[in-house]
């Protein structure tokens, strides 16, 4: 049954990332279709992590495999949230192909497979937060990119700039903002949990903490230069400096073999 | 009954024409009531490009002389100055033009919006039956369609309207945002309204002569200034109409770069619609700051139409799909009557022909009486199977019509009333 409901989530994953490519050549119903295929792909997904949640025996996403799927399904929950609204669709071009190779990878290492036992609630809560803002900050990076391309055609004063509407500047770095301090607020509560977890257990500090908290510290770095003026381009930059820490950091301290 | 169209529109008519004809809401209404009083449907729809009349009548020769005189009257010409520019059309063809005008396709601009409010307002104010009611509503549903399911309405098609909606682009929604406007005059003002139409808020008006700053001014509820006072309102507005007839830049880089710090990142939005440019271009590189000229507007306006002539390709075969049910619809209405009238001429003859042997029936058994009585109407329901099925099927095509009135002519259907 988990097989079925994984091969049927990426197989929507990807057909709505083809349609979504068609929707950037020619908006109508190509975007509409890729939406349907977002849904349709996220209900199975939902129904893959049930599936696993009925079988395991505990927290069944706390192997490398397991957390991507969870996290892949997270970032398509958070893009769903906007993705709907037709100016936002085209976010999806960054967000589903990256939601289907996560799923592809996790599914590489294991994430549909028997999970782990023994994981205590502390620590499946501490995934789980980790996991959020994780996908929080990958959906706050591609709507920053989605404002410097945004930004660019503003600038660039083309005369086919009407020809396709995407949401409005100012409306695109509001939200990456919000999205930014809402996964900064689940990062906090994860790394206190993890502490807390730690200290239980006597581990130590090692590199995915040291990771962990460079993050931390640049996105709570990027909120407090938005206060004290930081806007537009520079502040696009500094999220996706951000993200990229995150994106290429954390695989390697977490998840490498 | 049929449907009939005479019209004048910007397609064969000078303006000098059509202003003759040209009506008021009101006195289009009242045209309308009184062509129908005479018999009939009416509906007048009259817009500063067309004057049209659409009647519903039994006999649509009449009807048609009826409105080509009205349109002579009210224009007070000759018929013969008036007939080459008329154009008359007659039930689908009638249909398929009030659809294509109400989703804008007969429009000078493709998908102009206007024109849909004034199709109701004619209909609400004409004198409809159940023709002319029935295709001015389908006529309101195409022209909603056509701009929910294309994007033909979508892009503007005037420099102001292109610059509203590129601040859109920007702010998204204006709802309270604050317009400078430097220069008075009529271009400042008719970008103002497209942004005051989308919730924006005229804030200041600023021109060479405060006098003419605060007429300008007092009709928005806006502060006038002077034009040397511009460059300190920069910080409070977010977008800025400059169209002032100065020879040389009224804002100068140095000023947008200061306003643009104090703004503290707010993105600030120049519109110059002047010739000679009343903005640098150079703040156009500083960040947060974005400038349109009046080329580049223009630019956007003539992609914008473009846009819309693609998509009223699309919008046509809506058009035309609307057409067809119609006319499937218009079809029936004819059929339908003349099957029931058939239908009631075979069970008069069946009970006439009864009636006249009652005599010899009355020596029948009551069981018997109901065997004649089913038999008989048993042969006349078989003989009228066949004839009722298909024209039930011609109904919904345009031979319809024809069938309709080939069953009135032989069984002389409707004869006895006349």
């Amino acid at each position: 049954m988990a097989e079925l409901l994984f091969w049927a989530a990426l197989l929507t994953y990807g057909l709505a990332a083809c349609a979504l490519v068609g929707e950037a050549r020619r908006p109508g119903l190509p975007g509409r279709l890729a939406i349907w295929g977002v849904r349709a792909g996220w209900l199975a997904h939902t129904g893959l992590l049930t599936v696993q949640a009925v079988q395991a025996d505990g927290f069944p996403w706390s192997s490398a495999g397991g957390a991507l799927t969870l996290f892949a399904w997270l970032v398509v929950s958070a893009y769903l949230i906007w993705g709907c609204r037709p100016r936002f669709r085209l976010l999806g071009l960054a967000v589903m192909p990256a939601a289907a190779l996560l799923l592809l990878v996790g599914y590489a290492r294991g994430g549909i497979g028997e999970a782990p036992g023994g994981t205590s609630p502390l620590l499946a809560l501490h995934v789980s937060l980790m996991l959020g803002s994780f996908a929080g900050f990958a959906l706050a990076a591609g709507l920053a990119a989605f404002y410097l391309w945004q930004e660019r055609r503003l600038k660039l004063r083309r005369p086919g700039i009407l020809r396709r509407r995407l949401p409005p500047v100012e409306g695109l770095e509001y939200l990456s903002a919000r999205t930014v301090a809402v996964s900064l607020g689940l990062l906090t509560a994860g790394i206190g949990l993890g502490l807390a977890s730690l200290a239980g257990d006597g581990g130590g500090f090692d590199a995915a903490m040291a990771v962990t908290l460079a993050a931390w510290a640049v996105f709570a770095g990027y909120l407090a230069l938005r206060r004290a003026g930081l806007h537009g381009r520079r502040a696009a930059y500094v999220n996706l400096v951000g993200f990229l820490v995150v994106a290429l950091a954390l695989p390697v301290t977490h998840f490498a073999p | 009954m049929k449907l009939v169209l005479v019209g004048i529109s910007h397609h064969r008519a000078p303006v000098e024409l059509r202003e003759r004809v040209a009506l008021g809401r009101d006195e289009a209404g009242v045209l309308s009531q009184v062509l129908a009083a005479q018999g009939g449907e009416a509906v007048c729809l009259s817009t500063c490009n067309r004057t049209e009349l659409y009647l519903a009548h039994d006999d649509d020769e009449e009807a048609q002389a009826r409105a080509e005189g009205a349109l002579d009257a009210v224009s007070g010409l000759e018929p013969e100055a008036l007939a080459p520019a008329l154009y008359r059309l007659r039930d689908e063809a009638a249909a398929l033009h009030l659809f294509r005008v109400a989703g804008g396709l007969d429009s000078l601009v493709p998908g102009e919006g206007e024109i849909l409010g004034q199709v109701r307002s004619a209909y609400e104010r004409g004198a409809p039956g159940p023709l002319l009611d029935r295709l001015f509503r389908q006529a309101l549903h195409v022209g909603k369609k056509v701009r929910a399911e294309t994007a033909i309405a979508e892009s503007p098609a005037s420099v102001s309207a292109a610059a509203a909606v590129l601040a859109q682009q920007l702010f998204g929604d204006l709802e309270g945002r604050r317009i400078l406007l430097v220069g008075a005059g009529k271009v400042s003002e008719l970008t103002a309204r497209n942004l005051l139409s989308r919730g924006a808020q005229i804030a200041f008006v600023a021109s060479r002569t405060l006098d003419r700053a605060g007429e300008l001014a007092r009709r928005f509820g806006a502060e006038p200034l002077p034009l040397d006072g511009v460059g300190e309102e920069l910080t409070l507005a977010d977008v800025v109409v400059c169209s002032t007839s100065a020879p040389g830049f009224v804002l100068h880089g140095d000023d947008v770069a200061a306003a643009l710090r104090a703004r503290r990142g707010r993105p600030l939005f120049l519109i110059d619609l002047a010739v000679p440019r009343d903005v640098d271009p150079a703040v156009h590189e500083l960040a947060g700051c974005y400038l349109y000229d009046i080329d580049d507007l223009e630019a956007v306006v003539a992609e914008s139409l473009v846009g819309r002539r693609r998509e009223a390709e699309r919008a046509e075969s809506i058009v035309a799909g609307e057409a067809e049910r119609f006319a499937g619809w218009h079809a029936a209405l004819e059929v339908v009557p003349a099957i029931a009238s058939l239908r009631a001429r075979a069970e008069e003859i069946r009970a006439g022909e009864l009636a006249r042997v009652e005599g010899r029936l009355d020596r029948l058994s009551d069981a018997e009486r109901r065997t004649v009585e089913s038999v008989t109407a048993g042969i006349v329901n078989k003989l009228l199977h066949l004839p009722t099925v298909r024209m039930k099927q011609a109904a919904v095509t345009p031979d319809g019509v024809v069938y309709a009135h080939a069953v009135r002519h032989l069984f002389g259907l409707g004869e006895d009333e006349r």
